[in-house]
């Protein structure tokens, strides 16, 4: 873990500090409809630098849709997303590689090795062979991967393409991570490892990262949450805030007050 | 580790580099795919070759062909569907490319694509250029066996002038396979594809047999013939072949390739493409 807060070294000049600069994400009175069913319903809410935001909600609350918005695989139909100033549909170049994403859906080339994926990843992002390796040694160290760079990525587990997945949304330097339920699909120790990276990450880098996730016990009481349920957002904020505000004991009883549904606590 | 941060902050833009390494990047990946599907070489050779072994070889004393551009004497049979064959190849892989682009995009492969900071007609045009990279590949190996089998052209050059049709081809195709993923949502729609594309426009073509063979037989066919782009395909191939350039094939090729090229972009817009109007992430 030595390696940890040296390695990770994201040029902090770039993304300002907390209180003045930009958010790292700032989603502003986005709705979206398809036809005539609304998938959002003015959803606003900011991710900051150097904070861990849980995106909460259960299948069909809308987040692959938020997702599909800020990832510009569709564009806002009304309100705007912002990616540390960047409007998403004016400047989708500078939005973009700002931004890190790990798709719910397994997104590695299965029969190439986890060092291709990587290359060919920093490719669309610009960056040459060299410079690519040097960066891959960096964030599969730490994800613990190092040893497997040459292995096809068929070959791994789980748990094991995710942390390719999370290391290769790292390479271009992001200042934002996006996660789409990152831990389906996963088991107990691999949900609990992802996290725990992930956590690192916030901590250490100053990286700002959205998780979208129906798990209710991947949400940590220092954490912000934004709960979304059939397109609009309920509550958002501080968990602790979230929690008494609604006059409940923990987040998973104010998720069921607030939602009229119990959310899933293990996996799907 | 500080010659790692030395990128940020970030400079605005992308320099022409920076798209060199992206266009490099969707190129050698293509090829790495390819080499490794060896089952995807192997029927993507074989197939011209059944064509050409057994059809031609079948057919050759049945049809014979007269004297007609660009060809300045009587041909064989398996000489005459060479260009054709070498389309077919194209034609393949260009649907071949569509499907996996439906398949990437139901993996999440294209999500990745589609996230590129660079311009999205760049990215697109890009993995086209790849696509067509590969299916050049293929066109080379199928003429090598076909040399073996005793076809060439008059000149060894014809293998060179052969090379520019074979891309500007290679990307109407392609091009056409690509606006056709951006419709299809379902993994399974290929074989809809093998019907209501591959093979019509194959067979409603002059890459089995002469237009002027077809006019005997039913001129209604021979007009659908003449629309079909895929003729001046395999025209445009079989001329250059030869040394030679079909200009109203090469003005119709470039125009469709534009055309579907263009629909495509458009398709994949995020704003305007069919992606928002089929209604949502799957």
């Amino acid at each position: 873990m030595s390696v940890l807060p040296k390695d990770i070294s994201f040029d902090q000049a770039s993304p300002a500090p907390r209180s003045e600069g930009p958010a790292a994400l700032s989603v502003e009175a986005v709705s979206h409809s398809y036809g005539k069913r609304k998938a959002l319903d003015n959803v606003s809410f900011s991710v900051e630098p150097s904070s861990f935001t849980v995106l909460l909600g259960l299948n069909g609350a809308g987040k692959s849709t938020l997702f599909s918005l800020i990832t510009r695989l569709y564009s806002t139909q009304t309100g705007s997303i912002r990616i540390f100033g960047y409007e998403v549909g004016h400047d989708p170049g500078e939005a973009l590689r700002r931004l890190g994403v790990v798709f719910q859906a397994r997104t590695l080339d299965m029969d190439l090795s986890i060092q291709q994926n990587l290359l060919y990843h920093a490719a669309l992002h610009g960056i040459g062979t060299q410079e690519t390796k040097a960066r891959a040694a960096i964030v599969l160290e730490q994800t613990s991967m190092a040893d497997r760079a040459k292995d096809k990525v068929r070959d791994l587990s789980g748990g094991q393409m995710r942390r390719v997945e999370i290391a290769r949304a790292l390479l271009h330097r992001p200042q934002m991570l996006l996660l789409d339920e990152p831990t389906v699909g996963l088991d107990i120790k691999a949900r609990a490892d992802i996290l725990a990276h992930v956590r690192k990450l916030v901590a250490h880098s100053g990286i700002g990262v959205l998780w979208t996730t129906h798990l209710i016990d991947e949400v940590y009481p220092e954490d912000n949450v934004v709960v979304l349920h059939q397109g609009k957002i309920l509550d958002k904020g501080r968990v602790s805030d979230v929690v008494a505000r609604t006059g409940v004991a923990d987040m998973r009883a104010a998720f069921t007050k607030l939602t009229g549904s119990g959310p899933a606590g293990g996996d799907s | 580790m500080t010659s790692l941060s030395t990128d940020l902050p970030l400079r605005k833009g992308f320099g022409l580099a920076q798209y060199a390494i992206c266009l490099k990047g969707i190129v050698w990946r293509e090829a790495l795919r390819f080499l490794h599907q060896r089952e995807r070489f192997v029927s993507a050779l074989v197939r011209p070759l059944v064509w050409l072994f057994i059809f031609a070889a079948g057919f050759r004393s049945v049809l014979g062909v007269s004297i007609i551009p660009p060809y300045d004497t009587y041909v064989l049979y398996d000489v005459y569907i060479t260009p054709g064959l070498m389309a077919m190849i194209q034609l393949f892989n260009g649907m071949q490319s569509s499907l996996s682009m439906v398949y990437d995009r139901e993996m999440g492969n294209m999500r990745t694509l589609l996230v590129s900071p660079l311009p999205r007609w760049y990215v697109l045009t890009s993995k086209l250029a790849a696509g067509v990279a590969v299916s050049i590949l293929q066109v080379y190996a199928y003429l090598v066996v076909a040399f073996l089998w005793g076809i060439e052209p008059e000149s060894p050059l014809g293998y060179l002038t052969v090379l520019p049709a074979l891309i500007l081809s290679g990307l109407m195709l392609g091009a056409l396979g690509m606006l056709l993923s951006s419709a299809i949502k379902q993994l399974e729609s290929f074989a809809g594809v093998m019907n209501f594309v591959i093979f019509p426009m194959f067979f409603a073509s002059s890459a089995l047999y002469p237009l002027w063979r077809v006019q005997e037989g039913s001129p209604w066919l021979a007009f659908a013939c003449e629309l079909n782009p895929f003729t001046h395909a395999v025209e445009l191939i079989r001329f250059a072949f030869y040394q030679q350039v079909s200009w109203l094939s090469l003005a119709v090729v470039f125009g469709c390739t534009v055309l579907f090229l263009g629909g495509a972009i458009i398709a994949y817009d995020p704003s305007r493409g069919m992606l928002v109007r089929r209604g949502g992430p799957e």
